[in-house]
């Protein structure tokens, strides 16, 4: 059975036919083209797949495609204008925060959201914000620091 | 040379900006026109003699294309592996361990393969496995492997793979003041590459075409093209930058079966595994090491008397060189008058394991580093101490007519210890451990590559080498960078694609630095070269009187840029210079590894951990990590491969262990129940310190660095932990439950 949705995706509004079961994530990755949310775990643990909707950082692999009906959906890929990055993805370069890069673009959303509800928030904060997204080539601490220098805040160990 | 200007800056990674916009193209992101949809069919259990496979009910769903079974295949099946050719392009007959594929559903969509994979109707018995050591060594164990596709014939009607015997002296008759004997265990670990795998395949106007987030492009198209009788030059394979690989990612897993689907289906196919599936196909070898050391009353080993059983998988895959590598060197970087080393791969009925960070390396190290503390507390010895009394000086052997010590290694553990603290008082509750890693680089394997100057000044590399995150991209427009005289942004570093780069080894031993950076230095001086016999020519000199350094070219006190010179010498129509460089490290076939390592990779890390005694909980408070890498070319990428790799190993040393039911399940398949450490498991302070004496074989005196980071953290974590509450673990990892017990253990004594 297929549903019709409409959102707003990165400002741009689409209308489509999903197959009822299909998530989010699916729609992004497939009939959207955008491939930057990426998926790894399917169940909500990884983090790989955050983007927000409606303001709010989720996994979209956990959302079905028809919940995201009349929604605000902005990805990695909404973040940079007009070829400018947005200052989490510079931080994020500047302090040497990506290896392979597969858990980045999931990476910067929940930071996004996380700066987003508290724009500069403690070490300690930052590690709560990001507990739900795994990276596996790098020790955390330099995804850490890219969140610290994108706030504003000097780097402390409170 | 000339203060470098690229060399040694932590420049930004090449491809960076690709990563952080969602722009970077891994491949689950590509899509190929017309492409079918591959799902696999398995049984829910390990062994299984499969009787019949119904595909009826599966074929009637709309849209299926092909399902493809063992009956699909030329007889006798086509068998593949990177050492051992054993194991089958999809089951035959029997499955030997879960998640072992029996059919391959193709189909129009993914949704529709998903379907009738699961109307595939398999009528199985399912059989008696083989889930631990003991298990497969009882002489009444049923074989894991048919003895007729056996290549080690001695072993053909036993579950041992293959048995390695290595060392010197007299380890079963020296004698020495303390003797220690004790058994440590390490567990079954997956990779987690936060990419799944995920394979592509189409038939091309030559042959095939394989996509695959592949390490080593050239040993999987060596072996597709054995699984279909071809030759490699039919066979292409494109392996864009894998997003993660730590050895997971190193040797073939289902692309010979996708060959087949697309010269079956004449059309591309798609296979995008889960993160389940992804568990299910490889794995890091668990470990069981019985080791007996000797040492004087000073603390200096007498002998090193080491037997470990390494439980591999169904089938070989790289396990043999995993055990035999590790095992060569397992006393680590200490002076050991007497060694002993017996290792065997023991068969079981359980993922195949492969290479993963360390190869091998931090199953061995776990024991012998714990033997050391145990003999510093029986010794009355400090901890650091008994290591530095049997650190080799530089340029002394440790294993008889190999490579000798290569590193300043007194000075990494007095870094270590200094950065620790370890001299400070320790707070209530805590402890403090140290350990050495060390871990034989690559032997024999060679590097070819390409670097073409063109006509504008830029220049592309062409390299086998695979960036899966360590950053080789980075690091060898650096080198180029600095060998012709340009910004690394002027430099494209192609990659990934056996019909445009040339041939190289792996992606793997920490091995690329050096040798595809030698490589590469080689391929620029030949640029040079040929342009000082260019400018020769074209102004009438003598090629001596021809200086060529990096950028430009002068010629009796002329000076041209490169572009200036191609420009004149080939005038309107154009052209460029094209170098070709090469590394390789000689084969010795009597050599028990089949070749010197080049380097030792060697890490000391010390760590202070807080337990608590009401829980059994344990919080790292600071891990330090010292690194002897003789050059860091990129200083920020080094550091983030060695912290990466520590927190990896915090998930082996704390948390992680692949659960098997009785019927040889994984039970804490995926992300929920497997747990792999977050940003809140890492330690709360992680350091990483490089000592740079420029005494590496490769390029500016650099080694290898990437896996140095995870060899030693078991141990030093561990060594913490047994202080700081009072224990005595050998199992890992050491979870909170079981140091608890531990703990639990210890007061109920006490109390007797």
């Amino acid at each position: 059975m297929k549903i019709p949705v409409t959102l707003r995706v990165n400002g741009l509004t689409h209308s489509l036919e999903v197959p009822a079961h299909h998530t989010l994530l699916d729609m992004l990755r497939g009939p959207l083209g955008l491939t930057g949310t990426k998926e790894c775990c399917a169940e909500g643990e990884c983090g790989a797949c955050t983007v927000l909707l409606n303001g709010r950082a989720v996994n979209a692999c956990l959302v079905l495609a028809p919940e995201a009906d009349g929604a605000e959906v902005t990805t990695i890929e909404g973040l940079a204008s007009e070829g400018r990055l947005d200052q989490l993805q510079s931080a994020f370069l500047e302090q040497g925060a990506v290896q392979c890069g597969f858990c980045i673009p999931g990476m910067i959303m929940a930071a996004k959201y996380l700066l987003a509800m508290n724009p500069h928030p403690t070490e300690a904060e930052i590690k709560v914000g990001l507990a739900g997204n795994l990276c596996r080539c790098g020790g955390y601490s330099r995804i850490v620091a890219a969140v610290t220098a994108a706030s504003g805040r000097e780097p402390s160990h409170d | 040379m000339t203060d470098p200007r690229w060399i040694g800056r932590s420049t930004q990674r090449a491809g960076g900006t690709a990563r952080v916009t969602g722009a970077q193209r891994y491949i689950a992101d590509l899509s190929l026109e017309n492409a079918l949809h591959v799902k696999l069919v398995s049984l829910d259990c390990a062994h299984a003699r499969i009787r019949s496979i119904d595909t009826g009910a599966a074929e009637e769903v709309d849209g299926v294309r092909c399902i493809f079974t063992a009956a699909d295949l030329p007889r006798p099946v086509p068998r593949f592996g990177p050492t051992y050719a054993d194991r089958p392009v999809i089951a035959d007959g029997e499955t030997r361990f879960f998640g072992e594929p029996v059919a391959a559903v193709v189909a129009e969509t993914e949704d529709a393969a998903e379907l009738a994979a699961s109307l595939v109707r398999v009528d199985a018995e399912e059989l008696p496995a083989i889930l631990s050591i003991d298990a497969a060594l009882d002489p009444a164990a049923p074989l894991v492997q048919d003895p007729a596709i056996r290549r080690e014939k001695r072993y053909a009607h036993t579950n041992i793979l293959d048995e390695w015997h290595f060392g010197w002296g007299d380890a079963a008759h020296a004698e020495a003041a303390c003797v220690i004997e004790n058994d440590y265990t390490f567990p079954m670990v997956t990779h987690f590459a936060i990419e799944p795998h995920a394979f592509l395949a189409a038939p091309d106007a030559n042959g095939v075409t394989v996509w695959s987030p592949i390490q080593h492009p050239f040993v999987l198209q060596r072996v597709v093209a054995d699984s279909l009788g071809w030759p490699v030059a039919k066979v292409r394979i494109v392996a864009p930058d894998p997003g993660g690989g730590f050895g997971g990612k190193g040797w073939p897993k289902f692309e010979p079966l996708m060959a087949f689907l697309a010269l079956r289906t004449g059309r591309p196919v798609r296979l995008v595994l889960t993160l389940e599936q992804t568990f299910q196909a490889a794995r890091r070898t668990s470990a069981r090491v019985h080791i007996r050391s000797g040492f004087d009353p000073e603390g200096r080993i007498v002998f090193q008397d080491i037997n470990s059983d390494f439980m591999i998988g169904a089938y070989a895959d790289v396990g043999p060189r995993v055990v035999s590598k590790a095992s060569y060197a397992a006393c680590g970087p200490y002076l050991t008058p007497h060694a002993r080393v017996t290792a065997r791969a023991v068969l079981s009925h359980t993922t195949p394991s492969t290479a993963f960070r360390g190869f091998g390396t931090p199953q061995a190290s776990w024991a012998v580093e714990s033997q050391l503390n145990e003999a510093a507390a029986r010794l009355g010895l400090d901890r650091v101490e008994i290591r530095r009394r049997n650190l080799p000086a530089k340029g002394e052997a440790f294993i008889p007519n190999d490579t000798p010590s290569d590193g300043e290694w007194a000075q990494a553990l007095a870094k270590a210890a200094e950065a620790i603290g370890w001299d400070r008082p320790l707070p209530a509750g805590r402890g403090r451990g140290v350990s050495f890693g060390l871990k034989s680089s690559s032997t024999a394997s060679a590097s070819f590559v390409l670097a073409r100057l063109h006509h504008d000044g830029s220049a592309s590399v062409l390299s086998g080498t695979s960036d899966m995150g360590q950053g080789a991209r980075t690091v060898l427009a650096q080198i180029a960078a600095e060998e012709l005289g340009m910004p690394p942004d002027r430099i494209a570093v192609v990659m990934g694609d056996t019909s445009v780069v040339p041939f190289d080894s792996s992606t793997s031993a920490s091995r690329s630095t050096v040798f595809m950076g030698n490589a590469l230095v080689k391929a620029c001086r030949d640029i040079r070269r040929q342009l000082a016999r260019m400018a020769a020519e074209l102004l009438g000199a003598a090629e001596d009187a021809v200086s060529v350094e990096p950028g430009r070219v002068s010629v009796n006190g002329r000076e041209l840029t490169y572009p200036e010179l191609l420009k004149a010498y080939f005038g309107p129509p154009r052209g460029e210079v094209i170098g070709v460089g090469e590394e390789r490290n000689r084969f010795i076939a009597d050599h028990p590894l089949g070749g010197k390592p080049a380097f030792w990779e060697l890490m000391c890390a010390a760590a202070e951990v807080e337990v608590d005694s009401e829980t059994g909980m344990p919080q790292i408070h600071k891990i330090v990590l010292v690194s002897d890498i003789g050059k860091a070319l990129n200083p920020a990428q080094v550091e983030a491969q060695d912290e990466g790799a520590a927190v990896m190993g915090i998930g082996h040393t704390l948390m992680e262990q692949l659960i098997l039911d009785d019927h040889g399940r994984i039970r804490n398949l995926g992300s929920i129940d497997y747990r792999v450490p977050t940003v809140e498991d890492a330690a709360l302070e992680l350091h990483s310190i490089l000592i740079e004496n420029g005494d590496g074989p490769g390029p500016y005196g650099a080694k290898g660095a990437g896996e140095g980071g995870i060899l030693a953290i078991a141990a030093a974590i561990g060594s913490a932990i047994n202080q700081a509450a009072g224990i005595s673990l050998r199992d890992l990892p050491l979870t909170p439950e079981r140091i608890w017990e531990a703990i639990l253990e210890k007061e109920v004594h006490a109390a007797l």
